[in-house]
Order: structure tokens, then sequence, then C-alpha cells
């Protein structure tokens, strides 16, 4: 008979004294040359910034391998650690140095914040994603929320909004369920 | 707490039936998605069915002991807590980040927005880490949080509680709660964990005092169980269950 679950409980507005740390924000080891920018605002309903979101992203290395180097609080800087920890500014705005994903086309993201009675996850992909099973089974519109924008003029950064709630103008971010309760 | 702190969380809560005049935390009504998650089947090897390592680096030789992070003993009351992070089939969670935050004996934050009137102690932070070990048990040593007060009702107050933060062996099994202590006449009263309608999960945030695990005349022992949820390394989808649109 399966354990139940400990629930989950709102990170509240104190979090920022103990849970980010120097270099969360870079996975690409320093100096790598691939090393791209992941950057974006995180937004209410109305459009405000939130200036108190916590975001942890999870990817795979560039050889499609799921390992990294140890990812934690005193990570050593000169490795791939497949994992980011990173809070907004007072402008909502958080980035993130990484190495481009092989295999799966995308960063997993998991998303704090004060207000939110449970975390969120959530996908960013950085690459053209083929015949993506979740994206195919998305309509267009909400489809879009999950793909990072590029510009060519800017060919290393990567640009992704995360949009808490949505309205008639803005379409929501689309959150992610992976079983267990939601 | 910041200009649009008290004020916009005031809005926060609603009335649950049979909680009295406990209300329940619904969180900040702008922040919340509109639309229920997408459900996904993960295949085997999909990059959520894994997760970030860490390792006896990440964590250094005071971390996990918060009454000896400064020069001077922290005022309040030592506690120890302890207990093991297991998956929903009770296999240990080995070598993970456990991280810890809370309120020092007076009830505040060593943060820059928590300037209520209670004092800070110049010789307690509040945050520690530590990892688990084979068994997957954790362990910190720290003192008592206060209580204090919490905008979110008249007369609210949140009860002593740990902040926890927790890492499975998958991305999925990602937590983060807070710990309870037994017997705390503000417990019906919280409106944080009455935003959870089972009275059963309710109860699972609740510690239970362990005198095994106190430390002769120096703290009062608590143990607290982890069950993380989400499907595990190992964890198979039933095959009728395919990924659909945004409903
Ligand atoms: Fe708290």
């Amino acid at each position: 008979m399966p354990l139940a679950p400990t629930p989950s409980q709102t990170i509240g507005p104190y979090f920022a004294m103990a849970l980010p740390f120097p270099g969360g924000a870079d996975l690409a080891p320093a100096g790598h040359p691939d090393a791209v920018t992941l950057h974006g605002y995180v937004l209410d309903g109305p459009g405000a910034p939130v200036p108190d979101a916590l975001l942890e992203f999870w990817q795979a290395a560039p050889d499609g391998s799921p390992a990294g180097a140890a990812a934690g609080p005193r990570r050593d800087g000169d490795a791939f650690t497949g994992f980011a920890r990173v809070s907004t500014g007072e402008d909502g705005h958080y980035a993130l140095r990484t190495l481009l994903p092989g295999g799966a086309p995308y960063l997993a993201l998991c998303l704090f914040a004060r207000g939110l009675p449970h975390h969120l996850f959530t996908r960013v992909y950085v690459r053209p994603p083929g015949d993506d099973p979740l994206l195919a089974a998305l309509p267009a519109e909400r489809r879009a929320t999950l793909l990072a924008a590029h510009d060519a003029a800017r060919p290393r950064s990567y640009r992704f909004d995360v949009r808490l709630q949505g309205d008639e103008h803005h379409a929501e971010t689309v959150f992610l369920h992976f079983g267990g309760a939601p | 707490m910041a200009a649009n702190g008290p004020a916009r969380e005031r809005r926060e809560t609603r009335r649950v039936d049979g909680f009295g005049e406990a209300p329940a935390y619904v969180g900040v009504v702008e922040r919340r998605p509109r639309q229920p998650p997408v459900p996904v089947v993960l295949a085997p090897g999909a990059v959520e069915l894994a997760g970030p390592l860490f390792g006896t680096r990440d964590v250094g030789p005071f971390d996990a002991d918060l009454t000896r992070q400064h020069p001077g003993e922290p005022l309040g009351e030592r506690i120890t807590v302890s207990g093991r992070v297991l998956d929903g089939r009770g296999r240990p969670v080995r070598g993970q980040l456990v991280e810890l935050w809370q309120a020092n004996a007076a009830g505040r934050y060593a943060h820059r927005l928590d300037d209520r009137r209670a004092p800070l102690d110049p010789n307690f932070t509040g945050t520690g880490r530590c990892l688990t070990d084979d068994s997957g048990r954790y362990r910190f040593t720290t003192i008592r949080p206060g209580a204090y007060p919490w905008a979110s009702h008249p007369h609210a107050w949140r009860p002593a509680h740990l902040h926890f933060s927790l890492f499975g062996t998958a991305f999925t099994q990602r937590l983060v709660t807070q710990m309870y202590f037994p017997n705390d006449p503000l417990l019906p009263y919280d409106a944080i964990r009455n935003a959870l309608p089972d009275p059963d999960a309710r109860r699972r945030l609740v510690a239970v005092y362990d005198p095994d695990l106190n430390e002769p005349e120096l703290s009062l022992g608590y143990h607290w169980d982890i069950v993380l949820d989400g499907p595990a390394a190992t964890w198979t989808a039933p095959a009728s269950v395919p990924a659909q649109g945004g409903r």
C-alpha cells in the first residue's frame, strides 16, 4: 500500500534567506563557448511582475544524458550541473546561463512564489520540438506559451516569460501535472 | 513586510465549512492559474524522471546545526528534528538535499521584509541544510521558532513552524512544505495549514514529540517523516492514460 504523501505548503515570502545560492543561475561551466542565456519575466494576471518567485530548472546535458555534476549550493562552477535555481528580481526578471540540452528539447521548470499554495511545473522548449506529444496535444495558442523565443539577431539568447494567469489578451502559461494528486 | 504584503494577502483567504472562524489560504488571487494543469505521462527516460545530484561538499559542517552558526548561543528552546525522507513505496531517498528556514524564538525572520516588533537574535540566522543518509534520514539541531502574526484575518497568528525544501530522485518529486509542532493551540486557526481540505493531510504536517531524540539536558526531540509524491524513477504510467491537451 503506497504511503500517503506529505502535502505541499506555500513557500511564503522568506525563502530568499535560505534557498538561493551563489552560482545557482549557472548551469554552464564558467567561460564555456557554447553557453546561452535563458531569461524572461514572471508576470501575474494583470501583468504585474512577480518579484518573489523562485525558478528551478532541470535539463539534459548537451549529449542528451540526464546526469549532471553535483548541483548544489557549493558547486564548483567548472562542470555542467543540469540544475539551476534562480529568483526573480524586483522587476520580475530572471536569467540563467546554460548549454542547450541534447535529446529532449526542453528544460523542465519548477516555479515557486509567495502566494502560490503549490509549486507549478512547466517546460521551456529551446530547440525545435519535432513531434513532441505534449505540444502536439495542445491548441496552438497554448502551445506557444512553452516555446522560448529566439531572435536570430541574438543567437545566444532565449526568452521565456511565465504568465501565471491569462486573460482575454494573454495566454496563460501551460502548467503540467505528472501523476499523483494535482 | 513590503507595501504589497499583508494588504494583498488579506484577500487570499476564504472560509471553509467545518473550520469555524478559521479560513483557508487560497494564495494571491492574481497569481493563481485559471486553467487546470495539463496531465503528462512521462515515458521512461523522460527528463523529469531524473533529478539533480548533491554531494557532501554541498553541505558545510555547521549547516545542520542552526545553534552553532554564530559565536554565541541563540535564545530559545533547543530542539532536535529528525525523520526519514521516503518515496511513496516506503523506499528511503538517499543522499538528497534537505533545506530548512525558520523564524527565531521570538517569531521573527532574519529577512529584510520581516520588520515587525520582535527582536532579532544576533546568534541565530534560521537557515540550515543537510543530506539524507543511507536510510533516508535527516537531522537538524535548532531552536523552537516562535509564533508570529500574519494579517490574513483578524487575530491570525501562524503556529510555530519550520519551512522545509526537499528533493527526490525525480524532479517531479520536488516538495516545499512546512512542519508544525504537536498540541499547538494555534493549529486549528492557521489559514496556511487549513488550505489542505483533507484532515489527514493536515495531520501529516505535524511532528511527534520523541524523547528518544532528546539530547540529554540540551534539546527536545521531534520526529517527522516526509513522503515524496509524484512518479519516482521506477514509476510506470498506465498505458491507457494519454497525454492530453488544455482542458
Ligand atoms: Fe513562516
